[in-house]
């Protein structure tokens, strides 16, 4: 069966497996070289391997769901988007989201998610209570902060090679309607920008839509998006009787792979202009249903498509604060010279990052789609480079082509990771494409 | 309004469970009846937590004697509705070799179901309400070599299905046949399924929920179905001997 990433960049032919109980699972954990899968929105090869892919969309019960703490004890496969349908309504979301709702608990764990709140709430980490998972023993094994900590550090972040997570106990916040009060902010420069993350750091969400394309004093242009749950009181009256029902939105759908050509420098220009031009007539407060806010491409069903049959990369790195200015400048700079940039391009402020292979860290995020192919790799080599001479580190759950010795040289714990790994027996058990790629 | 319990017969299988799912999703408690039902307990937990209604589970072996009167006298209560889910596969070449085989096999997809099913429409009868849904199979419109045990027990299964609408149309029960083609479940694993005539169980169970709310017949699955049979089933007998489909 042929397997790809939500990039759909590399392709690769995998003997793919989708057990339905923990024995069944133990006796793949026997034969090696797994790597655990979820819903495939890992962009590149995270969740691939050639000899032995598991498919864990069968482990997808509910366990229980504590009404007074808003705990949720749930099986691995189980979708986010279930999760919102079914505690929603009680008044419950999550606290910690990435941009698409179609992610399984068990590939949020793994890549250790982050959303519009890291500044505030920290990544996925800080909402887990704790996890389950079947090691290379094929012994299934509890950790959490206080039991098997080294574990529940490295499992967090660790890319499904620690183990296969079984089961796992998060934290739901409460909220009183299904509405978020959202703040668009123009910034026409990166300078303003970054004033204006700092300036409404108390803000619960914020994101900023960035020009990567925008030239000489608008660099980094950017439309920042800050969000509150709205409270009760702040709904209009009509809709305070029943807070969490949301217009249903139409699923739009990209029906067949658009031509490569349809993606290019002047078309992707003439998008972002429009689109900043529309940010600023929007801006200022409005409601938003928490499906548009939080997850507006899950709209259109197979947006990948529109980077043609060859799919598309990602490029996704953070900057520590005393260098984020510079090396964004640089960053976005070398991405308008090109040309080549996409409109999917995303700049964001974190909070303190944390132990493990987890990603996020204090400083500055950008994140960019490129098509997939050898111009845009050849320039998403060079942002690597310049990213690296900033202090920056890479997200793996958006990597399909990084290098092992370019990730060392951006994150150390990545040997430690390997070190680790070598140690205790789970390097030949778990094995993904990308961990053999980097070598961990 | 509470709304009625739905029972479902067979509901360890990937179609009685998604069916219950989609019940249980409106606001249905729901009776899951099935062999070692204790170990539907991840099932019982998981609609549970995501819909908050009652479930609860019921030992049924379909093949046993008396097993319909012992399930319908544990109940909680009688349910609205009654899906039977219950059905086995097996392969056509042991089933004409081996009459324990082949025996199994029409049990499990007609006698069994039937006899069940013929237990709760008395019920219903009674009581003056209820729908009763049966999945047949399209494999019973029409005999063919390649499974024509499994075949000739769904005939068997929707004529009863048919016979028992008719006996009921005026009494206030609502029976619908349900006639899926393929669907990919573990029934079918490794099985080679054409993906344009291949349902999932969760289109199975969301084609039902339909159809009970209309009152239905006989629905077809996937709509393609119905003119892929009205073809097989015109097929002159002479030609239709000599294909192999």
């Amino acid at each position: 069966m042929t397997l790809e990433g939500w990039g759909r960049f590399p392709r690769l032919a995998c003997r793919v497996r989708a057990p339905r109980s923990e024995a069944e699972l133990a006796a793949l954990v026997a034969e090696g070289g797994l790597i655990a899968r979820g819903n495939g929105r890992a962009y590149g090869d995270s969740a691939i391997s050639v000899q032995n892919t598991v498919d864990m969309r069968r482990f997808n019960r509910m366990i229980s769901f504590d009404e007074t703490s808003g705990r949720l004890v749930a099986e691995a496969g189980v979708l986010l988007a279930d999760v919102i349908t079914c505690f929603l309504p009680r008044g419950w979301f999550p606290a910690v989201t990435p941009g698409t709702k179609f992610v399984t608990l068990g590939g949020m764990i793994a890549a250790d998610v982050h959303g519009k709140n890291h500044h505030k709430e920290g990544s996925m980490a800080s909402s887990m209570d704790w996890i389950e998972l079947m090691g290379a023993d094929r012994k299934v094994r509890r950790c959490s902060p206080s039991r098997n900590k080294a574990l529940f550090e490295w499992t967090l972040g660790g890319m499904g090679l620690t183990g296969v997570i079984l089961r796992a106990a998060v934290r739901l916040r409460p909220v009183e309607t299904g509405w978020i009060l959202q703040e668009t902010i123009p910034a026409p420069s990166l300078a303003e920008a970054m004033a204006a993350f700092e300036a409404r750091a108390d803000a619960t969400y914020s994101v900023a839509w960035i020009d990567c394309l925008a030239r000489g004093p608008s660099l980094g242009r950017s439309l920042l998006m800050l969000g509150e749950h709205a409270e009760l009181g702040e709904l209009p009256a009509a809709r305070r009787r029943s807070p969490f029902e949301t217009p249903l939105r139409r699923r739009l759908v990209v029906p067949f792979d658009l031509p490569g050509l349809a993606l290019n420098g002047n078309s992707v220009r003439a998008f972002n202009a429009l689109h900043w031009r529309a940010g600023i007539r929007a801006a200022g407060e409005r409601l938003v249903d928490w499906d548009s806010y939080f997850y507006p491409l899950d709209r259109i069903g197979n947006w990948n498509r529109i980077y043609g049959r060859k799919g598309l990369v990602q490029f996704q790195c953070v900057l520590p604060p005393d260098a984020a200015r510079a090396g964004l400048e640089a960053l976005l700079g070398e991405v308008s010279e090109s040309g080549r940039g996409a409109f999917l391009a995303v700049l964001k402020k974190f909070g303190p990052g944390r132990g493990g292979l987890s990603f996020p860290q204090e400083g500055y995020t950008l994140a960019l789609d490129f098509a997939a192919n050898r111009k845009s790799l050849a320039l998403i080599s060079e942002l690597d480079r310049i990213a690296i001479a900033h202090g920056g580190r890479f997200y793996l759950a958006k990597d399909s082509r990084l290098e092992a010795a370019r990730l060392r040289e951006a994150d150390p714990r990545a040997e430690d990771f390997a070190a680790m790994r070598r140690a205790d027996g789970t390097r030949p058990t778990f094995a993904s494409a990308q961990s053999e790629r980097l070598d961990l | 309004m509470t709304k009625p319990p739905v029972l479902i017969l067979g509901g360890r299988s990937d179609i009685g469970l998604a069916i219950a799912h989609r019940f249980a999703a409106d606001g249905h408690p729901i009776q899951l009846a099935a062999r070692k039902a204790q170990g539907l307990a991840p099932e019982k937990s998981d609609l549970e937590v995501r819909y908050r209604v009652n479930v609860t589970l019921h030992e049924f072996d379909a093949l046993d004697a008396g097993a319909p009167e012992r399930l319908l006298a544990a109940l909680p209560e009688l349910p609205g509705i009654a899906v039977c889910a219950v059905g086995l596969l097996g392969q056509q070449e042991v089933s004409e070799r081996d009459a324990q085989a082949a025996r199994k096999v029409l049990r499990s997809n007609f006698e069994g179901p039937a006899l069940v099913l013929a237990e709760i429409a008395n019920r219903f009868e009674a009581r003056g309400s209820g729908s009763i849904v049966g999945i047949s199979s399209v494999a019973g419109d029409r005999g063919r070599a390649s499974n024509y045990v499994y075949g000739a027990a769904k005939a068997g299964f929707t004529a009863f299905l048919s016979g028992l609408r008719n006996r009921l149309a005026k009494k206030g029960v609502h029976v619908l046949t349900v006639l899926p083609g393929f669907v990919a479940t573990k029934m079918t694993e490794g099985h080679d399924l054409p993906p344009k005539l291949t349902a999932s169980p969760q289109e199975i169970a969301e084609a039902m929920a339909w159809a009970v709310n209309r009152r239905r017949n006989v629905i077809y699955v996937k709509p393609v179905w119905s003119l892929v049979m009205l073809i097989i089933r015109n097929i002159p007998e002479p030609i239709f001997k000599r294909t192999r489909i």
